[in-house]
């Protein structure tokens, strides 16, 4: 009776789901008669930006991940004032909206940024642009490399102690003990995360379109805006996204494949230093990969900051444009992260009553229905959506509803992943008392859920929300000047090279984003520890 | 089908008709900046007709156009300002814009006009424009700027956004017809970028990052006459110039006619053309007497376009053959 009444929300959702992401996909068939893809295989033009599309997500993942293993192992073995703080930082890079990241690269790399400055000084010129594949490269491994590290560095540090141990006593060397010990601890990681990095990169979005977007330098992704944006040509962008929607399919299928994520056992992930015979050589080489990786993350960032309090300060913050973009992005980040949140919840309710009658397959099937974004990018979605009500309605007035729902469905994977497992273990502890006392709905989360796993809840609530800050991909097409957010501001404010008023726009969208985050995560957790 | 309907009965609460006597107007960014000649129509037109006067600003002029097909029957645009003679027969063939009732007589057209849904606001010639202090030995044509000179840098715009930059693209296919991807390929190496839209470029090339911008041959008037500058100069190039007409049409759906055929009247009035060469730094379209500065323009001695007609049929493949080109 209960699981019968507890299957219903997760199915009602599930239903939403399926509608809008169904009704979006026909509306790409509907607009690519023949679903002919020999169309796009034989045009050059396709074929090069395809190419293109693979080409930079394998060079961004071998830089990306490959410049992460020394840099999570140096880590791995150094504590050192700061470290709590990198580590923050790194983690801050993937939430980071992406705009606000490549304004502070621009900063720095940029044809007028800090770099060409000094040079300048000096009489030289930049060697390089950022434009085009260096700007795209340099970009990804900015977001990624502090990702994939903390992601290697979790393993390096669930090493037993005794096998550190062992090898001083053994006396090793440095390289056959990474060789011997370390290494084959990383292995096992090392599929899933450069498969993780690989999908962002190649569905990555506003990166791109900041800084490429030149025939040359252009993804899939892209030319599907392109396509509809540029040349109106609604055929091709719809067989582009379902070409899209294919590759991204075959992708996740693969890496699903030949990466099962090794569960880690989380015990050991102290602070405390690992033994290991320390050298000089060794704490330079360390201290190379520790700072050059501080030198890649923390400089841009600083530079939103600094470039952010300039002359224009006073002229962007008076102007009611920025005013509005600022409203349209809280409204779209508090729904949308409401709206995943809420889905999440109901999905993951479902699912664990299915799990505790053992209805494992089942349950697997709808969360990973409610992670169905992984292989429809935003932009193949809106994309869809586009094509299905732009007959029907005007489309512009309806931007920022497409946009919330767009970017719900782009948060529900990470609110499933964050809640899933406390959500399992609530269940399993208190499932029976609660049937006892007849405690259901919403008194029941409130008085169990909300209580015992608070912490992963507003987490789970606060990544969707600062997804939704700085997501580009879903309003791209429908932006319009009633509906602009932060994000797609400051991409017209890049595009125009008003560097100034792009980095106040940038420091707001930082501190509203960030700031916010860690605001509300520190209100919530203290919260919960007081009691 | 059933999410749909909550959206749809939104929609009708937002799209409900603005007030009527409030005229939206697509049109450029430049046009519409506050250096450009917006402001200054946009007093002049609201006195007379007691309304309000919106501009919409967009990246560029072949952008009014995708902004309007993409919204389709239900935009909110009353008139497009800033299409231009060879956009015309793809925009009419959307079936999106309407006949315009403007007495054209008194426009003064190198070629004349007659045309029932454009009306003609300014025109002018594409030309690179340089700056004669740092740039010595400017080319002295086209084939020479893409050919020869390998140290010079240039910017121009996007063909699938901009006007200026879809002039560039008719002018190196009238020059190189079938050649034109070996030229634009020679003129890659010298592209600084590719901009989205016209002020894009031109502030890039002032503030030094070009040696050369696509632009007009009046476009030195803005820093002869604003300025009291001397070093712009519009590069002449023997093959002659490509000629642009700048027009604007109604929108079918607008449910503001009066207002927007009375506006599309006050385009030809002296008030609207005068505000042009020094608003938008182009040439009026009636008899308007011209600022002292404009006599110091070289006027391009040879000047071509391709018909309407021929740029709608050729238009997707030309575009592609500019894209193919650069991908290499």
């Amino acid at each position: 009776m209960t699981s019968k009444l507890q299957s219903l929300p997760g199915l009602i959702i599930a239903g939403f789901i399926l509608l809008f992401v169904s009704g979006a996909f026909s509306a790409l068939l509907l607009h690519s008669p023949g679903f002919d893809l020999a169309v796009l295989w034989s045009d050059p033009y396709y074929r090069h930006v395809t190419a293109f599309s693979f080409y930079q997500s394998f060079l961004s993942t071998l830089l990306s991940v490959g410049l992460a293993i020394p840099v999570a192992h140096a880590l791995s073995r150094r504590s050192f004032f700061g470290k709590e703080l990198l580590l923050k930082l790194f983690a801050a890079t993937l939430v980071l909206p992406v705009l606000v990241g490549v304004f502070g690269l621009l900063a720095i790399y940029g044809n007028s940024g800090l770099i060409s400055q000094l040079l300048g000084f000096f009489d030289y010129k930049l060697p390089f642009s950022i434009y085009g594949l260096n700007g795209i490269l340099l970009a990804h491994v900015f977001f990624n490399l502090p990702f994939a590290a903390r992601l290697l560095l979790q393993p390096l540090q669930s090493l037993p102690v005794e096998n550190h141990k062992l090898s001083v006593h053994l006396g090793i060397s440095h390289w056959n003990k990474f060789k011997l010990v370390e290494w084959p601890c990383l292995r096992q990681q090392l599929p899933h995360v450069c498969g993780l990095v690989f999908m962002l990169c190649f569905t990555s979005f506003a990166t791109v379109m900041a800084l490429g977007g030149g025939p040359k330098s252009t993804t899939i992704e892209l030319a599907i805006y392109q396509a509809i944006k540029f040349d109106f040509d609604l055929q091709s962008g719809a067989l582009l996204a379902l070409w899209q929607m294919i590759l991204c399919g075959t992708l996740a299928v693969i890496i699903q494949r030949f990466s099962r994520p090794v569960p880690l056992t989380s015990t050991t992930t102290s602070s405390e230093p690992v033994p290991f015979c320390d050298s000089k050589s060794a704490r330079c080489w360390d201290l190379l990969w520790i700072s050059a990786a501080a030198a890649l993350v923390i400089p841009p960032l600083l530079m939103v900051i600094i470039n952010g309090l300039n002359a224009q300060f006073l002229a962007v913050v008076t102007d009611i444009f920025f005013w509005s973009a600022v409203k349209n992005s809280l409204l779209v980040a508090v729904s949308a992260a409401f709206i995943a949140l809420i889905g999440g919840v109901l999905i993951l309710i479902t699912s664990r009553s299915w799990r505790l009658i053992g209805l494992q397959f089942r349950a697997d099937k709808i969360e990973l229905l409610g992670a169905i974004i992984l292989v429809t990018p935003g932009l193949v979605i809106s994309t869809g959506i586009f094509l299905l009500l732009r007959n029907i309605t005007d489309l512009f007035s309806l931007a920022l509803l497409i946009v919330i729902a767009v970017n719900a469905l782009m948060a529900l994977p990470y609110v499933i992943k964050t809640l899933a497992q406390p959500m399992l273990h609530i269940a399993q502890q208190y499932d029976k008392l609660c049937s006892s006392l007849g405690m259901s709905g919403f008194s029941r989360f409130y008085l169990i859920e909300w209580r015992a796993i608070r912490v992963p809840i507003v987490h789970a609530f606060s990544i969707s929300f600062v997804l939704s800050m700085g997501d580009l991909s879903a309003i791209a097409l429908f932006g319009s000047q009633d509906s602009t957010t932060l994000p797609l501001y400051l991409f017209q404010l890049l595009g125009s090279y008003q560097m100034d008023s792009a980095a106040v726009v940038s420091l707001f969208l930082l501190m509203l984003s960030v700031a916010l985050f860690a605001l509300i995560e520190k209100i919530m957790v203290k919260n919960n520890v007081v009691k | 089908m059933k999410k749909i309907l909550p959206l749809l009965a939104f929609s009708t609460l937002v799209s409900m008709p603005a007030a009527a006597d409030k005229l939206v107007v697509y049109t450029y960014d430049s046009f519409a900046s506050e250096w450009g000649p917006g402001p200054k129509i946009k007093k002049a037109f609201e006195q007379e007709c007691a309304c309000e006067l919106e501009f919409v600003a967009l990246d560029d002029g072949v952008s009014i156009l995708n902004r309007l097909r993409l919204e389709g029957k239900n935009s909110k645009a009353d008139v497009l300002l800033g299409l231009d003679n060879n956009l015309m027969a793809e925009a009419a063939k959307t079936g999106l814009l309407t006949e315009h009732k403007v007495d054209t007589a008194d426009i003064r057209l190198p070629g004349g006009w007659s045309d029932n849904t454009f009306v003609p606001f300014d025109f002018g010639y594409f030309s690179f424009v340089y700056n004669k202090d740092t740039l010595l030995n400017p080319p002295k044509s086209l084939k020479e700027l893409v050919e020869k000179q390998d140290d010079i840098k240039v910017i121009y715009q996007d063909p699938r956004t901009s006007t200026p930059g879809q002039g560039l693209m008719l002018w190196m296919k009238w020059v190189y017809a079938d050649q034109a991807d070996q030229a634009w390929k020679q003129l890659a190496k010298k592209t600084v970028t590719v901009t989205k839209g016209w002020s894009e470029a031109y502030n890039m090339f002032l503030k030094g990052e070009a040696d050369m911008v696509l632009s007009y041959t009046t476009s030195p008037a803005y820093h002869i006459i604003a300025e009291q500058n001397n070093q712009y100069i519009s590069a002449d190039f023997s093959e002659g110039h490509y000629t642009q007409v700048e027009v604007a049409a109604k929108v079918k759906s607008s449910t503001n006619e009066k207002l927007a055929d009375q506006f599309m009247d006050f385009i030809i009035s002296d008030q609207f053309q005068s505000a042009i060469p020094t608003g938008n730094w182009m040439y009026p379209v009636t008899d308007v007497p011209l600022p002292k500065g404009f006599k110091q323009l070289t006027v391009p001695s040879k000047s071509f376009s391709f018909t309407a007609e021929q740029v709608e049929t050729n238009r997707k493949t030309w575009i592609r053959e500019w894209q193919s080109s650069l991908i290499y």
